[in-house]
């Protein structure tokens, strides 16, 4: 026999183990070591076995010497979730990764528009739904710890101080390796690796007893199989309805259990484990029942009759005087108990102070005045007390119900209230139509009548409903009896609940979704819930840091631009006394940083924003950044877009110019056609004419055939100055010609362009030079520039209409440069055609016919070509034209000053 | 929008139909679990002499046989579709591996 205390002694050094592999696996995981192992698949499969609680471990072999087969719909609904991953938890994972899910209450609030009512609905729900099955394992614990006080001496055992001291003990536990950081995002590892070490210890343990049952008590696998056929439980007894409504409720259950979807969904690391456990879960499901039945039979056979059957598996060997295998079994079911307890108090922790506790918090410090202090210390002692809350709730209900009701049932009824989930999660993960209101009613409904059906019937008669509420119905309404609503009577009563309270939750939940209307937020999280596989790429890897000022400034960074953020911040910290880091995140800090950035995105975002980071609630600041990036990006593209359509704008306007532009080059180049064959013309005609009378007519005279002859090449001489100058004009504006540069006087140069423009026949012009400054020296194309001169001193000399003409050429300096003016004393040119007398082929109209009309335009050419250019100026007395030279040109002030007139 | 091809290369076919399998492969399974609600039960249906109660040590046999069933079918699965979307993943397409033929 096993004395008590030596019993008592293993389980502390279990405990202790237990304790040291999650030290040692958060010391591993802080450095980064043994990541192979705590994020292998195998981990996270076993990691689901707390599916299999005390309730598995004992309870089905109970079950079963009760119900026969029954028992193994248990695990058949969750077998075949895992084998349909693909279906369902692909994509609950997926969603759970992509928008940082915390529990199960995050996940359904988050879907209906981040709805805290929803939130605190479904935690409630799910403590209550929960509370009876942590006090379940308490109660096999002490159950089974009861067996070995009862062969022992016994004396000094109480099971209520048991349940007391083995609560403490996983209190314990769960708050220091739940608790030691604020992101549950976070795995647990230490949680986590220690669940895995038990979920081996309780398959060990139930195949080794399984294992001692068949081959060391049954005879064979042959032997045992006879033996159950012939025992009382040798028969299908499994109805129908029954089989079917406990598959689909432990299979809803499966999904919807908080421990569940903490360690299926939050915990999960990688997608491709999913798919490993779908066949390595099952497995687990099938070694850990596959035993049950021959225990159940030979328990029957070889136990007296009257013990208790859900203690088969820890009686059974130490009635044959098996003490180590007793032992064995006792750490698996042990193991069990306590692995369930600590991942569903972790969960509803979370839940509980996510949900509840932060929210009621966050809005009495709205009234106080600011304070400082760290929101992340308040998290942690909400959730440390949620811990302790949530255990003493299940001791409690362990004092209250007595440990009198059979394992299984227990079990069933926890299964019934978290499987009301399921309607409003698959809603929300397959169906956008889906609204918060009809979750709500749904919700309601399906616990209400799980309240009414299973949970109040099961204290018993009497007990929480009156025997007349039983018989005549609520209120004497004969259509509320508990175990047959609406009058239908002589179902089972799991059946009966099963059946009402999921086709009603469904029902209402679906017909309130389909009248109701969803508010923008939810309509854009049903979006992205049932659109996950469509557009969510690889997950983002969540970073260690908690959400705090890192992620703040994160997202500050990103909505107010780097600088500005970095800026703000670093006053911030300078505020609080820090140098060098981020400010801590006290109220007064984050209200500022809402107003900061209110002014970019608009108060009702900023605060969203804000809120949701620092209140501790689910969405993920990935999502609030990826929001940010959006805007951030539309804000860009529609800036590049204005950018686009100006520059189009632009482009628009100046090929209008251009083609403007064309179209006047294309009329000139006609005038200048049709001007240049009419100068062309003119002279040929009279050569022919001159040419032909010379030819005709016979009787000339000879001064006669000397005039003509004279008018013949005069007319030649025209027309080859008439092409020399084209041509030099062409060149000019080819840009072909060569600048020979040359220094010169401009005197000089000046004296040489009067004496070569007055030269000749013609008219007498007196030419007065006046010269302000020294002489000047030039360095340009001096030829050219003479040319510019001799032509506009001829002009003055052909077209001054004075009587006696005059001009006078005054040089003058300034900023730019050196102006050189050439005004005679005649009337001008009429301001109608000033502006045209650049134009090629223009010509005073009654002149002599000597010009070609190209001498200025020759000029224009010649001074842009030279860097200056020739004006002509209005408002002198007389025709007036300036040269003007840019200073480049000047080289050197000369002496020879004064006056020089020349005649 | 790439252009649809009318046929897939074999081994992106067998993908498919390998993907095709996983999918059916749980509905499968709850078919097979559900046929007990076909087997007589003492007590329940009267007049109905025609079956005789299952054996227990055959109701054993049945359900096991169909969890081993389901268990190695979705082993293979895993084996023939696991590493094609670990590529995918790896790839950065890791939504619908067998959609990329």
């Amino acid at each position: 026999m096993v004395a008590l205390n030596e019993l008592v002694l293993v389980c502390l050094a279990y405990v202790a183990g237990l304790f040291l592999v999650a030290f040692w696996a958060e010391r591993a995981a802080l450095r980064g070591k043994g990541g192979t192992l705590l994020r292998s698949p195998l981990v996270y499969t076993l990691s689901l076995s707390i599916y299999c609680t005390a309730w598995t471990f004992y309870g089905a072999v109970g079950y079963a010497a009760r119900s026969g087969l029954e028992y193994v719909t248990i695990y058949l609904g969750p077998s075949l979730v895992m084998i349909g991953w693909w279906w369902g938890l692909r994509r609950l994972v997926r969603i759970g990764r992509s928008q940082r899910v915390t529990s199960i209450a995050d996940l359904i609030s988050s879907r209906y528009g981040k709805s805290n009512s929803l939130a605190i609905i479904v935690t409630l729900m799910a403590v209550i739904g929960v509370t009876p099955y942590i006090a379940l394992q308490l109660q096999s614990v002490v159950l089974s710890l009861s067996i070995f006080a009862a062969n022992g001496d016994g004396s000094s055992y109480n099971p209520v101080s048991a349940a007391l001291w083995v609560a403490a003990g996983l209190a314990l536990f769960t708050v220091l390796f739940g608790t030691r950081n604020l992101n549950v995002n976070e795995r647990h590892h230490g949680v986590v690796i220690a669940i895995a070490v038990e979920a081996i210890v309780k398959l060990v343990a139930s195949l080794a007893v399984g294992i001692f049952v068949v081959w060391g008590l049954g005879g064979g696998v042959e032997q045992t199989l006879a033996r159950v056929d012939a025992s009382a439980i040798g028969e299908w007894q499994v109805q129908g309805g029954r089989w079917a409504a406990l598959t689909l409720l432990s299979a809803a259950a499966f999904v919807c259990l908080p421990r569940m979807f903490q360690v299926m969904v939050v915990e999960n690391d990688e997608e491709r484990h999913l798919q490993i456990a779908s066949w390595a879960f099952p497995l687990y499901l099938m070694l850990m029942s596959l035993f049950v039945v021959p225990i159940a039979v030979v328990g029957l056979d070889l136990m007296p009759p009257g013990s208790n059957p859900d203690l088969f598996v820890l009686s059974l060997p130490l009635s044959q005087g098996q003490n180590g295998l007793a032992m064995l079994s006792f750490l698996g079911g042990f193991s069990s108990a306590t692995s369930m307890v600590i991942v569903a108090t972790l969960a509803l922790s979370t839940m509980v102070s996510n949900h509840i506790v932060m929210p009621i918090w966050l809005s009495t410090r709205h009234g106080s005045a600011v304070q400082s202090g760290d929101v992340r210390q308040v998290v942690l002692l909400a959730r440390r007390l949620s811990i302790l809350l949530i255990i003493a709730l299940g001791v409690l209900y362990y004092r209250i119900s007595g440990g009198s009701a059979a394992l299984a049932a227990i079990g069933t009824i926890s299964f019934g209230g978290v499987a009301q989930f399921l309607p409003a999660l698959l809603g929300g993960i397959f169906w956008r139509g889906a609204t918060r209101s009809g979750a709500l009613c749904g919700l309601g409904i399906g616990f209400a009548i799980w309240v009414f059906t299973m949970l109040l019937p099961s204290f018993g008669v009497g007990a929480a409903l009156s025997a007349e509420t039983f018989a005549q119905g609520l209120w004497g309404q004969s259509w509320l009896r508990p175990q047959a609503l609406f009058g239908i009577s002589g179902l089972d009563p799991t059946v009966h609940a099963v059946v009402w309270s999921l086709s009603l939750n469904t029902l209402a939940f679906v017909a309130v979704s389909i009248v109701s209307f969803p508010d923008p937020i939810e309509r854009l999280q049903g979006a992205q819930f049932v659109n996950v596989l469509e557009h969510s790429g690889p997950a983002r890897s969540w970073t260690a840091s908690v959400a705090g000022s890192e992620d703040l400034m994160i997202m500050a960074q990103r909505i107010l631009g780097a600088p500005e953020a970095q800026a703000f911040f670093r006053a911030e910290a300078e505020a609080q006394g820090i140098t060098g880091g981020l400010p801590e995140p006290t109220p007064a800090f984050v209200q500022a940083l809402e107003r900061e950035l209110a002014g970019s995105v608009g108060a009702a975002t900023a605060h969203a924003m804000v809120s949701q980071i620092v209140g501790g609630t689910s969405v993920s600041v990935q999502d609030l950044l990826a929001v940010a990036d959006e805007s951030a990006q539309m804000l860009e593209y529609s800036n590049q877009l204005e950018q686009k359509s100006r520059e189009l704008t632009e482009t628009a306007a100046k090929l209008r110019s251009a083609n403007e532009k064309l179209t006047q080059l294309s009329l000139q180049k006609d005038g200048f056609l049709s001007q240049i064959s009419h100068e062309l013309r003119t002279p040929m005609t009279s050569i022919r004419s001159f040419s032909e009378i010379l030819r005709d007519a016979g009787k000339l005279t000879e001064a006669d055939k000397t005039r003509y002859a004279s008018i013949i090449h005069s007319e030649t001489l025209r027309l080859t100055r008439l092409l020399d100058e084209l041509l030099d004009l062409s060149v000019l504006e080819n840009g072909q010609v060569t600048l020979r540069m040359g220094q010169d006087r401009l005197s000089d140069m000046m004296d040489r362009a009067v004496t070569t423009a007055l030269a000749g026949a013609g008219p007498a012009l007196a030419v007065h030079r006046e010269t302000e400054t020294p002489d000047v020296v030039l360095h340009t194309d001096i030829d050219r520039l003479v040319q510019v001169f001799i032509n506009l001193v001829s002009n003055a000399r052909k077209y001054c209409d004075a009587a006696e003409p005059a001009l006078t050429i005054r040089v003058s300096r300034h900023d730019g440069g050196l102006w050189i003016d050439f005004v005679d004393n005649g009337s001008g040119i009429d301001a109608d055609v000033q502006s045209v007398i650049f134009e090629k082929f223009f010509r005073i109209s009654g002149e002599a016919a000597e010009g070609v009309g190209l001498g200025l335009a020759i000029c224009q050419e010649i001074m842009s070509r030279l860097g200056g250019q020739v004006l002509y100026l209005p408002k002198e007395s007389g025709t007036a034209f300036r040269v003007s030279l840019p200073q480049s040109v000047l080289v050197q002030d000369a002496e020879n000053p004064g006056q020089t007139p020349v005649t | 929008m790439p252009e649809r091809r009318m046929f897939l290369e074999r081994r992106s076919y067998r993908m498919r139909r390998a993907m095709d399998a996983l999918r059916l492969w749980p509905l499968v399974g709850l078919a097979l679990w559900m046929v007990p609600l076909l087997w007589a039960v003492p007590g329940e249906g009267p007049g109905e002499g025609t079956g005789a109660p299952m054996p227990m040590s055959s109701a054993l046999r049945y359900i096991f046989g169909v969890w081993v069933l389901l268990i190695l079918g979705a082993l293979a699965l895993w084996w023939r579709t696991g590493r094609g979307a670990a590529e995918d993943s790896a790839e950065g397409g890791a939504d619908s591996p067998p959609r990329q033929g």
